[in-house]
């Protein structure tokens, strides 16, 4: 296993570079001038110039992209022009709050998906099923965006029970059951769409397990039903499952963009957003590769869970 | 709902609406239902419901126009990719998996970040970050595609690889693309929209949905109708798309198509009409079918496949039950312990009973307690049977601990014990197995092991050789002889194959549509067959010894069940049949140890 | 023989993934074929025997031109055949697939399966197809309108026949037959059987017979290849190879048929089964489940040597009567 994890990590080097260059190339398309963007409409040829050969835009396109790589790997990601600070000071403090909630909407999607999508299959076409089918309809149609605005009128507006926006209490807060407060709203509007997505799957993914020979073997070897459903059935289905459970992080991820905006989210999707509209190019550019390669490393990781799943993956 | 939707984007020109973009800061935040504005009005005093229709439409198009873009694009690598394999398949994957490194924000914030916000780069953006998802499902479906033989039917047909792509594989992945297109577009306007929403897609004051969204969100506490109305609308959007995405599904989805839509419940459904039979082979039998009636009920249709099967099975007996693929002789056995897949399959009538107990009408209590301890199963692929994520050794002792309760050790070394009668070698280390790291031969010694667990009565083995080569069938079938003679095991032999049923049965019963037409000792069977059928199929299997030769056979097809002819169901094929054969009901007649369903049997020898 | 065989095979090999992968070390590759040589008469049918990981569908493929060999070489009368490429051979050999559902598009009519090869193979102009695709047809005995319909609506005998007359449209000097009827019930089976026995009279046929069955080999086959372990064992007429097995594989493969009236064997530990494909063993490939074999067996792999008249065995220590 050690052999495997080692060889899925050399094997996401070339992934991570790709993505690099990916990134450099998207963002030397952009027209006009940092330069320019940085220093305002009025300035100075000259000091447009200076800035240029200060940020070693005058080389060409090969050689900046070995000097941005060589830099990044020292762990310098350069300086956020409109923060006015090192971009990966930035992106770490950003990230963490993103963490926090994509990973409570991450546990959430998935443990309620599951269940949900199990329960759909075992009672297919019945009360429960048909509710979970409609639930899930709905999830996957409603804008996150949107039920986010919804939740916040409702619970926040009316109900007072929820704080509108923020991760912390401008005045008081900061404690966990503060932060736990600010989190319910927008970890439950971002998990909706994901554990809809789930739970679809894990519903088509267990009917299409449950109509294999194996089960027939479970069940002609008289074992009681619920091992059937949760240790036969439920184990071959993570095999289909887990997969999407990776492709869904990274929907958690981007659907993390929109509820830091509408919840005030201190998180590096906001971040990014913000960076685009200002053109504060070095923080996009740092901010998008860093999530990038955290992503990929979820992704081993969901890689190396699966195969711990299923012996018949070569490890 | 959709179509509603549609036609609404697709008359917006021609409907009496206000400018949408017309302001009237006078008339700001106007509720809806007022006067001269039905949905009200937004910050600028601009018409709600001419925003939304115009915003409705604008945000249907680029979702449209994003999915199809993505799809093309997708189909295309997905479908060379797939199809050529080797180096081609690499590099474009490997691309591929650099696009899906990114969470796909990201990259669509990348793009938009370059090409500057706007609504055609958004749309670039969606249709770029979604493509990989059409590329890999597509490929994945070719490569199992481009394996098939008719791939290399097509090949010898003088094909090209072009063509093979465009006339074989295309045909073939379509209604792939399109569920994967219907079931993701809802999925894209929504990621259009959201674009929008963050202000990187349609720029004011043009509006999409999405747009109209994120400007409403300013005023969202004091003026929440101006969120709500396009936010309702982006729902009630992409939700009809979702719906008929799902009825597109299931309309194109092969494996949803009429034959197997479900999963089958924990036993058979059990509905007979009118009280069981009396059971016709007497007390003493171990196990008793009498007159069993399985059907498959798929729509209207309802498929007899087993029609009054009786049969009984004494203590230590082997009985072969032989027939043709649709015999019904698989779900006969199955139906003993209610296995058979249901929904569809549905019991009937009929009375199964063990020790003359009967056993259909038992609660799944008693029947879960009876499966696996006192009727166990063989089936015939063990590859299938075998739960592929469990070591061989778990699954023995789940097993055997299903109805003796005992520690995991103990289970343990009874496992041992029992790969050890089986004949398996080294079975301390094989134990500790996944079932792919066994031979064929070797898997079905553990489905053996298993169903011997707890010291069964009765064994139904299920063609438990077909899928072997000969030389291990034989090492099987002298293992299971040798087991049972031992152990006093009743054994139901399934096969087709009468050479097996004769070195390992002492009776056999031979099956024809459903119904059982012959039964009687297997020598005397084989020696002087009473039924024409019986003896046209053995007079077809070519017996080693006899050189190079024209062949025995039956003319004509078995019958579809749900269309049996009426009276004898061979006799369409039968030269011996007189008109009195198709005139009723032919039944099964007993003489001595001998049974036939004929009324003019071959003349015995 | 004075003209030259209809199909001849010399020194043909297949070996499987021997490229070194990007990471790792090189594995060897798996050795499906091993030094495979043969000739067939023309009109002859060859029945070729062996069980699973015999190499049997590997060779039918490299015969049919669908897979490039390792090595060796392929003549069919006389002309050497060159590097795979079945739009080129496929006027020469043709192939009949195993699972008649899989090897017919499920989305073409049975019209447009059979019209492609008399299109691209021979340029056939439309007058002469529609005659040519009734004549098929006949020939595989299924009523013409069978051509307007699609191949889920046949059951497997008759999606065979499709199959057949899919092969035959090129009109082909020889027939690769790979386990044509082993998907089939019993009943159907012999009517397919029949159907080829016929066609290979009517037009001159050269069959190469792929089965696991020996008792279906014997019954349609002039002489009979038994392969085991991706190499010829065994080769002679059909007849004697049953009757007297020189080989002891072939004997085990004889005697394991179940046949009425034969006792079964007594119950052995299970499947020494076959040695790994990619650490092919020094000696013969048998040795480990044979009776008679012994250290030269193991030592060194017997080459396939004459026996006797027209036949061919690769044993140390043959069977004889």
């Amino acid at each position: 296993m050690g052999g495997y994890i080692l060889r899925r990590l050399i094997a996401a080097v070339p992934v991570l570079l790709g993505i690099t260059v990916i990134v450099f190339l998207v963002m030397s398309l952009i027209p006009g001038d940092p330069a320019t963007a940085i220093l305002g409409a009025y300035a100075t040829p000259e000091n447009v110039e200076k800035l240029n050969r200060d940020l070693g835009l005058d080389r060409p396109m090969v050689e900046r992209y070995v000097i941005w790589l060589g830099n990044m790997l020292q762990g310098d990601f350069g300086r956020s022009f409109s923060r006015n600070r090192p971009v990966i000071d930035e992106v770490a403090e950003r990230f963490s709050a993103t963490l926090v909630l994509a990973g409570t909407s991450f546990v959430l999607c998935a443990f309620f998906g599951i269940i949900a999508g199990v329960i759909s299959a075992v009672r297919q076409y019945g009360f429960a099923d048909r509710l979970i089918t409609f639930a899930v309809l709905v999830g996957i149609s409603v804008p996150p965006f949107f039920l986010g605005m919804i939740m916040i009128l409702v619970f926040a507006v009316h109900l007072r029970w929820l704080p509108v926006s923020g991760m912390y209490a401008i005045y008081g807060g900061g404690d966990l059951a503060d932060l736990l407060r600010h989190l319910v709203m927008p970890a439950l509007a971002l998990a909706a769409v994901a554990a809809g997505v789930v739970a679809r799957l894990a519903r088509s993914a267990m009917l299409e397990v449950l109509r294999q020979d194996h089960i027939r073997t479970a069940r002609a070897k008289g074992l009681p039903e619920r091992r059937v459903i949760l240790g036969h059935a439920l184990r071959s289905a993570m095999v289909s499952i887990i997969p999407v459970l990776g492709l869904q992080a990274g929907f958690v991820l981007s659907g993390a963009v929109y509820i830091e905006t509408v919840f005030q989210w201190p998180g590096v999707g906001r971040m990014l957003v913000d960076a685009i509209l200002t053109r504060d190019l070095m923080l996009v550019q740092g901010g998008v590769v860093l999530v990038a390669a955290a992503y990929v490393l979820f992704n081993i990781a969901v890689d190396v869970a699966q195969a711990l799943l299923d012996p018949r993956i070569k490890t | 709902m959709l179509a509603l939707i549609l036609l609404l984007a697709l008359a917006t020109p021609f409907l009496p609406l206000q400018d949408p973009n017309a302001t009237a800061t006078a008339e700001r935040f106007a509720r809806p239902l007022s006067p001269d504005h039905l949905l009200g009005t937004d910050h600028l005093g601009r018409d709600l419901l001419a925003r939304l229709v115009h915003g409705t439409r604008l945000s249907l198009a680029m979702g449209l126009a994003a999915a199809l873009l993505a799809a093309v694009l997708g189909s295309i690598l997905g479908i060379v990719a797939g199809f050529l394999g080797g180096r081609a398949d690499n590099l474009i994957m490997r691309g591929i998996d650099m696009l899906m490194g990114f969470p796909y924000v990201l990259l669509a914030l990348a793009i938009v970040a370059a090409l500057g916000p706007g609504l055609v780069n958004a749309l670039i953006a969606v249709a770029a970050v979604n493509m990989p998802f059409f590329a890999r499902n597509i490929r994945g479906v070719t490569v199992a595609l481009a394996g098939r033989e008719f791939v290399d039917a097509a090949r010898l047909s003088g094909m090209g690889n072009l063509r093979i792509m465009a006339v074989e594989i295309l045909p073939n992945v379509l209604p792939v693309i399109v569920i994967a297109l219907t079931t993701t577009t809802g999925w894209m306007i929504l990621e259009t929209a959201g674009l929008s929403f963050l202000g990187l897609g349609s720029q004011p004051p043009q509006a999409d949905l999405g747009s109209m969204l994120g400007e409403a969100r300013a005023a969202l506490i004091s003026h929440p109708h101006v969120a709500v109305v396009p936010g309702v609308m982006i729902f009630l959007v992409v939700m009809s798309i979702n719906l008929f995405g799902d009825g597109v599904r299931d309309a194109l989805d092969p494996r949803l198509g009429a034959g197997a839509p479900t999963r089958p419940l924990p036993a058979t459904v059990v509905d007979r009409t009118g009280p069981p039979p009396p059971s016709q082979a007497g007390h003493g039998a171990l196990l008793a079918i009498d007159d069993l009636r399985t059907e498959f009920r798929i729509g209207r249709r309802v498929l007899p496949a087993a029609g009054g099967v009786s049969l009984s099975l004494g203590r230590g007996e082997a009985l072969g039950l032989v027939g043709e693929s649709g015999s019904g002789k698989s779900v006969t056995a199955l139906s003993v312990m209610r296995l058979v897949a249901s929904p569809p399959g549905v019991i009937a009538g009929g009375t199964v009973r063990l020790d003359d107990t009967e056993v259909l009408d038992a609660p799944l209590r008693i029947l879960r307690g009876l499966r696996g301890r006192r009727v166990a199963y063989v089936f015939q692929d063990p590859q299938g049977t075998l739960h592929p994520l469990y070591r061989i050794g778990e699954q023995l002792t789940e097993a055997i601990r299903a109805h003796q309760p005992m520690s995991l050790q103990a289970a343990r070394a009874r496992a041992i014990e029992l790969l050890r009668d089986v004949r398996m070698p080294r079975p301390e280390d094989r134990i500790d197995d996944y079932p792919h790291q066994l031979s064929g031969g070797q898997r079905q010694r553990v489905g053996i092991a298993m169903a011997l667990a707890n010291d069964p009565d009765v064994i139904m083995a299920d063609e438990p050789t077909t899928a072997l080569d000969v030389t291990v069938q034989a090492q099987i079938l002298a293992l299971l002889d040798q087991l049972r003679r031992e152990r006093g095991l009743a054994i139901l032999f399934i096969t087709h194959d009468f050479g097996v049923v004769a070195q390992l049965c002492e009776r056999l019963a031979v099956m024809y549509a459903g119904r059982i037409v012959e039964e009687g000792p297997t020598a005397e069977v084989l020696a002087a067959p009473a039924h024409p059928y019986t003896r046209r199929l053995i007079a077809c299997v070519p017996a080693p010894g006899a050189g190079r030769r024209r062949l025995e056979t039956i003319p004509g097809l078995p019958p579809p069940l749900d269309a049996l002819p009426p009276g004898c169901a061979f006799a369409p094929r039968c030269h011996r049949a007189r008109p009195a054969c198709s005139d009723g009901e032919v039944v099964l007649r007993r003489t001595g140890m001998r049974a036939v369903r004929c009324l003019y049997p071959e003349a015995a020898a | 023989m004075t003209t030259a065989p209809a199909l001849k095979v010399e020194g043909l090999s297949k070996t499987f993934g021997a490229r070194a992968p990007l990471l790792g070390r090189a594995r060897p590759g798996v050795q499906a074929v091993r030094d495979v040589s043969f000739a067939v008469a023309r009109g002859e049918t060859l029945g070729i025997v062996g069980e699973s990981g015999s190499g049997k569908s590997t060779l039918a493929r490299m015969l049919a031109g669908l897979l490039a060999p390792t090595a060796g070489c392929i003549e069919i009368a006389g002309t050497r055949l060159g590097i795979a490429k079945p739009a080129r051979s496929g006027r020469l050999i043709q192939y009949v697939f195993q699972d008649p559902a899989a090897s017919l598009n499920p989305r073409r009519s049975v019209r447009r399966i059979l019209e492609t090869p008399l299109k691209l193979l021979h340029h056939m102009p439309q007058a002469a197809r529609e005659q040519r695709l009734a004549e098929l047809l006949a020939a595989v005995s299924l009523p013409t309108d069978a051509l307007d319909r699609y191949p889920h609506e046949f059951s497997g005998g008759q999606a065979q026949r499709i199959g057949i007359a899919r092969a035959l449209a090129a009109d082909p000097r020889i027939l690769v037959l790979d386990e044509p009827v082993s998907a089939l019930d019993v009943s159907v089976q012999a009517q397919v059987l029949n159907l080829l026995a016929e066609l290979q009279q009517r037009m001159g046929l050269t069959y190469l017979f792929i089965t696991h069955d020996l008792a279906v080999a014997e019954a349609v086959s002039d002489r009979v290849m038994v392969l085991y372990f991706g190499a010829v064992v065994e080769l002679g007429p059909a007849r004697e190879i049953l009757a007297r097995p020189a080989h002891p594989y072939t004997r085990l493969l004889a005697d394991s048929a179940p046949v009425t009236g034969r006792p079964l064997p007594a119950p052995g530990t299970a499947d020494a089964g076959l040695p790994d494909p990619r650490h092919p063993p020094a000696g013969c490939a048998f040795a480990g489940r044979c009776p008679r074999a012994d250290a030269l067996c193991r030592g060194q792999a017997p080459p396939l040597e004459r026996i006797g008249d027209d036949r061919l065995a690769a044993c140390h220590h043959p069977l004889r009567e």
